[in-house]
């Protein structure tokens, strides 16, 4: 057990140093694809809360694929595709090779699986808010982009925030998946670590308390979180 | 549209797609009948209960799926001799058995999670009136408690077998033969794209066809609900059976 341990050292002789990079990778392409992903999934919401009813269609469309395709699936076909895509923009200009980070890709592929169930949130969140408050916003005057600013959104954060929070745990698990397209997050880390040891229940079973960890300290900021946007408010019970 | 390649890989990607479904159901299966006892021991009054229950529901919901199926695949591997003395080493040594075990455990933690939500949802003048009428724990718990948990329980459980489906595509990673593995296969000898799209399109038609299943057999299940429910009767009968119909 005491080698084991030893193993985690710090350093050249243990694998501390590298499975801390990769769980620190993992964390910065988390945090790096909520922004993007609440951002399109919001839109995408706009999108399929509005009356024009090819937004309607289309937004919905996004939303069934995302949801429905395996993450590791969009996670391959953005890489690849992406690549390809890429590829041939770029030689109508220039004749160079250029490569898709990974990174890049799992942020994007992420973020859009992020965005189909966010828009989900985000719109049962706007249909918990009545519509006095679109009524009273116009009677006051407020344009249609100040209402969203000033009277819609501050209230749907507190709706969407439970939704949104048990999105960013799945996020955060659903990084793992990267591993597969060669980025070097905690999985691949792990694996590595893995592999020059052959002690791979060890190694894999750190990585899943190191996972678990995040998960345990994302539950408590969330519950801060929660207590900020419920300040307002006044529930029942 | 590459014919071509469906032609060469189209029959394989049904096959993958069979297996993806023989890999889900029997996870999901398994995993309902694991969910059971582990939801009542969430709500039991024995604390080692309980703590058990909590530390398996918390491991399996707050872990990444691959991972733990990289514990139970490659971290098997190092108990070799133990398992083949107890004569389980055939179960390890497989990689689909492998998947099928991992998906259980993490299905019948979300599942328990859901039974747990369900079961406390329904409320105690239901067994209260149950043991007033003189009925002991067991029929109780089966005759009264679980047919209305269930009702509450099955949207839910729609989603964890859709997330299931989702999910069990990370089997390819471990040389499972399912339909993302040989859709990875497809791509990795002829680096055609549209294997990967087609696969998107196997797996869309999966999902809506559980989801159209599902709500038709919910509309079924809940049709003494739904049946010109009055406000009140609709109030009593279950919690919140807005949710439950719609």
């Amino acid at each position: 057990m005491q080698d084991l341990f030893a193993l985690l050292q710090f350093g050249s002789d243990g694998w501390g140093d590298e499975i801390a990079a990769g769980a620190w990778l993992t964390l910065r392409l988390a945090l790096a694809t909520l922004p993007f992903g609440l951002a399109v999934g919001f839109l995408v919401a706009l999108a399929r809360n509005s009356n024009r009813g090819w937004l309607v269609a289309l937004g919905s469309l996004f939303a069934t694929v995302f949801r429905g395709l395996p993450e590791l699936l969009t996670l391959f076909i953005i890489y690849y595709g992406g690549q390809i895509l890429l590829q041939k923009a770029v030689s109508l200009f220039v004749d160079t090779y250029v490569e898709v980070s990974s990174f890049v890709a799992g942020l994007v592929a992420l973020g859009l699986v992020f965005a189909g169930y966010a828009s989900e949130v985000f719109l049962g969140a706007f249909r918990g808010i009545g519509r006095g408050q679109y009524e009273a916003s116009h009677a006051l005057g407020l344009r249609p982009f100040a209402t969203l600013r000033l009277v819609i959104v501050p209230q749907l954060l507190r709706l969407a925030l439970p939704g949104l929070a048990n999105l960013w745990l799945v996020l955060l698990k659903d990084t793992s998946l990267v591993s597969v397209i060669a980025l070097n997050d905690l999985l691949r880390e792990t694996a590595v670590a893995v592999g020059a040891t052959k002690e791979p229940f060890f190694f894999y079973l750190i990585a899943c308390l190191i996972y678990l960890a995040m998960s345990i300290v994302s539950s408590f900021g969330i519950g801060g979180i929660e207590r900020w946007s419920e300040r307002g408010h006044v529930g029942a019970r | 549209m590459n014919l071509d390649l469906l032609a060469r890989y189209g029959p394989r990607m049904l096959e993958g797609l069979m297996i993806t479904v023989e890999l889900v159901a029997i996870s999901v299966a398994l995993g309902a009948l694991l969910a059971v006892p582990v939801a009542l021991a969430r709500l039991s009054k024995a604390r080692i209960l309980r703590a058990l229950s909590f530390g398996y529901v918390y491991l399996f919901r707050g872990t990444p799926l691959l991972a733990q199926l990289f514990l139970v695949y490659y971290g098997s591997g190092q108990f070799r001799d133990a398992l083949e003395s107890v004569g389980l080493w055939w179960l390890f040594r497989d990689p689909f058995y492998c998947a099928l075990l991992t998906f259980t455990l993490n299905t019948g933690a979300y599942q328990a999670e859901i039974l747990r939500g369900a079961i406390r949802s329904v409320a105690r003048g239901q067994s209260e009136a149950a043991a007033a009428l003189g009925l002991r724990p067991f029929p109780t718990f089966v005759k009264v408690i679980m047919p209305q948990a269930m009702i509450v329980a099955l949207r839910p459980l729609g989603n964890e077998i859709v997330l299931m489906i989702k999910g069990s595509a990370v089997a390819a990673v471990v040389t499972v033969h399912d339909l993302m593995g040989v859709t990875r296969l497809a791509y990795s000898r002829s680096f055609d794209i549209s294997a990967y799209l087609w696969a998107a399109v196997l797996y869309l038609i999966l999902v809506e066809a559980l989801r159209r299943v599902w709500n038709g057999l919910e509309r079924r299940l809940t049709r003494h609900l739904s049946l010109r429910p009055t406000k009140e009767a609709s109030d009593h009968l279950v919690p919140d059976a807005e949710d439950a119909i719609s």
